[in-house]
């Protein structure tokens, strides 16, 4: 079979489905490059991991890349294939990206089920009040970790943990309201429905 | 609640996943959702250490018993329960295969790694992991074709967990998961298929492509890396992101499924039709070795098991109950079976144990397979 373009053998056959609706597509190896379609659509993270990413601009110029939570690099995710931290997606955003989309048949942004907690008080906005919520979240958190730090008696290590508590709330003081409003909305189911 | 040290009550009662009810039972044996979760400002299970592995512990488990989940919720440290007990809830599809063992990804089986596991009794309907690959892995399983109502239920649980847990979540990226193939919705909706027709007539690889090109997986009973023994094979969505709930959920239950069960369904007509001679052969063969065979593998047990499952269903075998041969598709794999034994089995005694059990609940048999001292 020739490729759209007439010139040659097609070797890049996709069968795409959107919507419903099949969409075939033939083509040699240039032009396939060209439309942007890999042949290596749909096959496991894994497996794009070491295919595709060892190949992209970050890897080449051989920045070391590290989240700064949790310390994990991102040569070890393309090892592993695994994160180490909830912060990693932010800190590997632009490397996982292209990667999400293509192991998500294109998708790049979370669609459905919201936890109420996490995002009682939501605007639509997304910057400012992702950063008050995650410093809300870091908060709660710390404030676990406080309870369970005093309880064990690590008094060091509880007024340490105090410390973040009060330099993150005072960074943003929306992430206090934030926080108490989910306390107050817990009980109230939102509707699921959109 | 069960504490450790105590027998575990669950493993006498029939597991959901066989119970052979349900919307289209004669193709779909199961369905199944999952959710994974991990709690906020927590590294992910591989990368935590030991002392956060059992925090995370103690938080999800007084979490779990204190949300409701179920009228009777069973808790278990799998790093104290015994190798068998693990094994047992792995062939049961509570838990997996690496949470039975305590593999943590990228490092070596440690069986004391601090995990466990809530599971509601005695239907088995929910169980929820902890410290697998993530934090929390919620599950629902009903018996035939009934995703919704699979969703139904982990959503409420979901809610309930959540209401006294901080998740991690991103606004962009969803719920975070330690492997970025489940972020999103971190929701998996699978279910269970006995294609034993699709594989006679070799149609099975069609479909197999076509669900590689609508972005699903197709994997053995016990997912990921497992063989399909016994004509089963379990069909889920690999897309997690830019996808909601209900869409997945309509994909699967509305769309994929009942034309997969529509085309073993057209395939076993077509084998009945044209081939019949040849497909009643082969059934009455598979249970002719079953009901008198005295040495028996897993392997070969779930293939003629298959084979059998497919005469009761089609009513060419009559004196079979389908519950009977599902049953035995359980109980037949090696924790189970030294369950019923009651003691620990080498392989060489498994198989004769096996044959053993299997021609015990299959009987002699009525209207065929004369048994003249074969």
């Amino acid at each position: 079979m020739l490729c759209e373009c007439g010139e040659r053998e097609a070797t890049v056959h996709e069968v795409i489905i959107k919507n419903g609706k099949k969409v075939e597509k033939h083509l040699c190896e240039v032009c396939a490059k060209n439309q942007g379609f890999d042949p290596k659509a749909g096959v496991p993270i894994s497996q794009l991991i070491s295919s595709f990413v060892l190949s992209s601009p970050g890897a080449k110029q051989g920045k070391a890349l590290v989240c700064p939570t949790c310390q994990t690099t991102y040569d070890s995710f393309k090892q592993s294939g695994l994160l180490g931290c909830p912060d990693c997606y932010d800190a590997f955003e632009d490397e996982l990206s292209p990667l999400l989309e293509r192991s998500h048949e294109g998708g790049t942004h979370h669609v459905g089920k919201q936890p109420k907690r996490a995002t009682a008080k939501r605007g639509r906005g997304v910057d400012p009040v992702m950063e008050a919520r995650k410093r809300a979240e870091q908060i709660k958190q710390l404030r676990h970790q406080l309870d369970t730090a005093l309880a064990g008696e690590q008094y060091e290590k509880a007024a340490g943990i105090r410390d973040e508590i009060r330099e993150l709330s005072e960074s943003d003081e929306a992430s206090e309201e934030l926080s108490e409003g989910e306390r107050n909305g817990e009980e109230s189911r939102e509707d699921q429905a959109s | 609640m069960t504490e450790p040290g105590q027998p575990i009550k669950i493993f006498n009662a029939r597991t959901e996943w066989l119970r052979g009810e349900g919307l289209s039972c004669d193709v779909v044996l199961s369905s199944r959702v999952r959710l994974a979760r991990n709690l906020a400002g927590l590294p992910f299970v591989a990368q935590a250490t030991r002392t956060d592995r059992r925090h995370i512990l103690d938080l999800c488990r007084a979490r779990l018993v204190g949300a409701g989940l179920a009228k009777q919720l069973m808790w278990l440290n799998l790093h104290d329960a015994p190798p068998i007990d693990r094994a047992v809830l792995a062939e049961r599809h509570l838990i997996s295969k690496q949470l039975a063992r305590g593999v943590l990804p990228g490092r070596d089986a440690a069986p004391d790694e601090p995990r466990g596991v809530a599971i509601s009794i005695p239907d088995e309907r929910l169980s929820v992991m902890v410290n697998e690959e993530d934090h929390l892995r919620l599950q629902t399983i009903r018996t035939g074709l009934d995703l919704r109502g699979c969703f139904e239920q982990i959503d409420a649980a979901d809610d309930s967990i959540e209401a006294g847990l901080d998740y991690a979540f991103h606004p962009r990226f969803g719920y975070l998961t330690a492997c970025p193939t489940n972020v999103g919705t971190g929701a998996r909706f699978s279910v269970m298929l006995h294609l034993p027709a699709l594989r006679m007539t070799g149609e099975i690889d069609k479909v197999k492509n076509a669900a590689e090109d609508m972005s699903l997986a197709i994997r053995g009973s016990h997912g990921e890396g497992s063989q399909n023994t016994g004509d089963i094979f379990q069909i889920s969505n690999q897309t997690t992101l830019g996808k909601s709930e209900d869409v997945l959920l309509a994909e699967m239950q509305d769309e994929i499924v009942p034309r997969v069960v529509e085309y073993e369904r057209r395939a076993r007509t077509m084998l009945l039709e044209r081939r019949r001679t040849i497909l009643e052969d082969k059934i009455h063969r598979a249970l002719g070795v079953l009901r008198g065979a005295r040495l028996m593998t897993v392997d070969e047990a779930m293939t003629l098991l298959s084979q059998v499952r497919l005469g009761v269903v089609l009513g060419l075998i009559e004196d079979l109950p389908q519950q009977t041969v599902n049953h035995l598709l359980l109980i037949v794999q090696p924790a189970h079976l030294q369950r019923i034994a009651n003691k620990e089995m080498p392989q060489g005694a498994r198989r004769i144990a096996r044959a053993d059990l299997i021609r015990e609940r299959l009987g002699p048999g009525t209207n065929e397979t004369p048994r003249n001292g074969q």
